[in-house]
């Protein structure tokens, strides 16, 4: 009621609603129309916003506005030492937590010159892939819910339940694990867990071709994906696309590879690739990632080695709290870290890891105090959004969804 | 000759009165180059067969507070030909601070820089559209600048009006 007052007392609004008579079929068709889309769009993953320009039904301009989940990470970090960050990293990418805090950690570790116990490096490689693989069900099951096919969601929202359940094991928390620390992880990971790791393992790769069957089946679904939002491989390139975005467009760039970090150069996989570079092209890439993360998972299982799983370097890494209850030396060595920081050297480094959504990388500045003087967080998210505005022009209103989700942003990654 | 060899060469041929600093901290190489020469470096390292750092991976800037110089624009920079990730750095000297766009290079360096400049308040010149990329349009500040308070500024940002 108000709002319509409101109206009635603005003239300049009141003379346009008296002025305006004469609307006719003829307008719609002639003229180009300006449609918001979002931030509350249940589609654009999040509170991404975008402004359409659209003739007809076909996308003549798109502009995505970013912003609206950012929280200032970066000037957060500035200002706690780096342990403080670690559960901060949890919230960059919200489905893929322990990629995030595997990255975080080891790119302290590369600027601070710690040593990591070869176990703690192996169930770092063990939560990151499994965090991977719920990453990419979800991705899998909420593009496959905006274009329509509502079953897949329920599917993989099962399958990556299981996930957080072991998760729930391992680190105490479903979500917000928050579970390696700086010069390892948190806590050891026991045998039950390994059990339910493969468990989950054997029990995925049915569900998978199950569901490959739901969605290859389906007419509609191909249809609505086969062509649409081509990113050519230099397009990819250029506008500094990375992940899966930029292997279905027939890169074969995965950090994992070509910069192996933890263990991975011990590991046997393999790098799908698609040339497409479609929607269709990215929705594959992601079923034959998850493929290809059971096989790394099955391989650590077997290989992952007996041992401490925190580093003993008592002047950067945190002592176990237990200790500190009944040892001088720990207790003090806690009091420094924790008010004083671990203090690395003077300098800068950049570290990338590979994260479900792309290369995520860190780049550390420090003075040589405990907080970091600047972090800078290159996220995948973001720099894949970029590839929207390009992929959506002449695409049909329809398939900017598709793009959307075939792209699979994640905004608490995307706004920092 | 491995890699970094190889790249400090070749710069060190063609912009060897330019380089300010070439720096090689825990294994990542990093060039300082003079700002005026930023974007024909640039151009070099994309079109240079040897090198081929065709894709631009991160643009931002560090705020060093008390410095006489006190912004640094810092690139990260891809060869998939030498599978390697380089550091430009370009300290900029003039307030208020400004540096040449390398969105004419890179093209994803678009948002990098818009991003800076929302953050750093840097203005990339010729850039083809210098907006804010995270604060609201209109806001006065760019935050991650070192005297901006972690707490924000009272007042910045307008808040919604209070119900009746």
């Amino acid at each position: 009621m108000d709002r319509i007052k409101q109206i009635y007392n603005d003239e300049k609004l009141l003379k346009k609603l008296q002025e305006d008579q004469n609307l006719t079929i003829e307008d719609v068709l002639e003229n180009e129309m300006v449609i918001n889309m979002g931030p509350q769009h249940p589609a654009t993953h999040g509170v991404l916003r975008l402004v359409l320009r659209l003739d007809g039904e076909t996308v003549v301009g798109i502009v995505p506005e970013l912003g609206y989940l950012h929280r200032g990470y970066e000037k957060m970090a500035e200002n706690m030492s780096f342990i403080e960050f670690i559960p901060h990293t949890d919230r960059l990418d919200y489905l893929a937590t322990m990629c995030n805090n595997v990255g975080y950690v080891l790119a302290v570790e590369k600027l601070a010159g710690i040593e990591t116990p070869k176990r703690a490096q192996y169930i770092r490689m063990i939560v990151a892939e499994l965090s991977r693989i719920a990453a990419h069900l979800i991705a899998i099951g909420t593009f496959a819910m905006d274009v329509g096919a509502v079953t897949m969601v329920m599917w993989t929202f099962r399958e990556r339940e299981k996930v957080n359940s072991i998760f729930d094991r391992i680190a105490g928390a479903r979500f917000t694990t928050s579970y390696t620390r700086i010069g390892g992880v948190a806590s050891d990971i026991d045998d039950q867990s390994i059990a339910e790791i493969a468990k989950f393992l054997t029990e995925l790769e049915p569900a998978l071709v199950e569901m490959d069957k739901l969605m290859l089946s389906n007419r509609i679904f191909i249809d609505r994906l086969e062509g649409i939002g081509i990113l050519p491989k230099e397009d990819a390139i250029a506008l500094g696309v990375t992940g899966p975005n930029l292997r279905a467009s027939g890169v074969e760039y995965d950090v994992r590879r070509a910069k192996p970090y933890l263990f991975y150069n011990e590991i046997d996989f393999k790098i799908p690739t698609f040339t497409q570079g479609d929607c269709l092209a990215r929705y594959f890439q992601r079923g034959d990632e998850v493929r290809e993360s059971v096989k790394i998972l099955r391989q650590c299982l077997d290989k992952i080695p007996q041992g401490e799983v925190i580093a003993n370097n008592p002047k950067k890494v945190l002592p176990h709290k237990t200790k500190i209850y009944s040892k001088m030396e720990e207790l003090i060595h806690d009091f420094m870290i924790i008010n004083f920081g671990i203090n690395p050297p003077v300098g800068d480094t950049y570290f990338s890891v590979e994260n479900p959504k792309g290369e995520l990388g860190f780049y550390i500045v420090s003075n040589g105090s405990g907080q970091p003087w600047k972090l800078k967080i290159h996220s995948p998210s973001f720099c894949n959004l970029q590839a929207v505005s390009q992929l959506c022009k002449g695409a049909m209103v329809s398939d900017v969804v598709a793009i959307i989700g075939s792209l699979d942003p994640v905004m608490g990654e995307a706004d920092k | 000759m491995n890699t970094k060899e190889l790249i400090i060469e070749k710069i060190k041929e063609k912009f060897s009165e330019s380089v300010e600093e070439i720096s090689d901290f825990r294994d990542d190489l990093s060039i300082t180059i003079k700002k005026d020469q930023i974007v024909n470096l640039g151009k070099f390292l994309k079109e240079d067969s040897d090198l081929q750092f065709i894709m631009c991976k991160d643009v931002t800037a560090i705020d060093w507070a008390t410095r006489k110089k006190r912004f640094t624009t810092v690139y990260h920079i891809y060869s998939f030909k030498l599978n390697y990730t380089l550091r430009l750095k370009s300290n900029i000297d003039d307030d208020p601070p400004t540096i040449e766009t390398v969105t004419s290079i890179w093209q994803s360096a678009n948002w990098y820089e818009r991003e800076t400049w929302d953050m750093y308040g840097i203005k990339f010149l010729n850039h083809p559209d210098l907006r804010r990329m995270y604060m609201p349009e209109g806001f006065e500040y760019h935050p991650l600048k070192k005297d901006f308070p972690v707490l924000g500024i009272p007042g910045s940002l307008p808040l919604p009006n209070k119900a009746d």
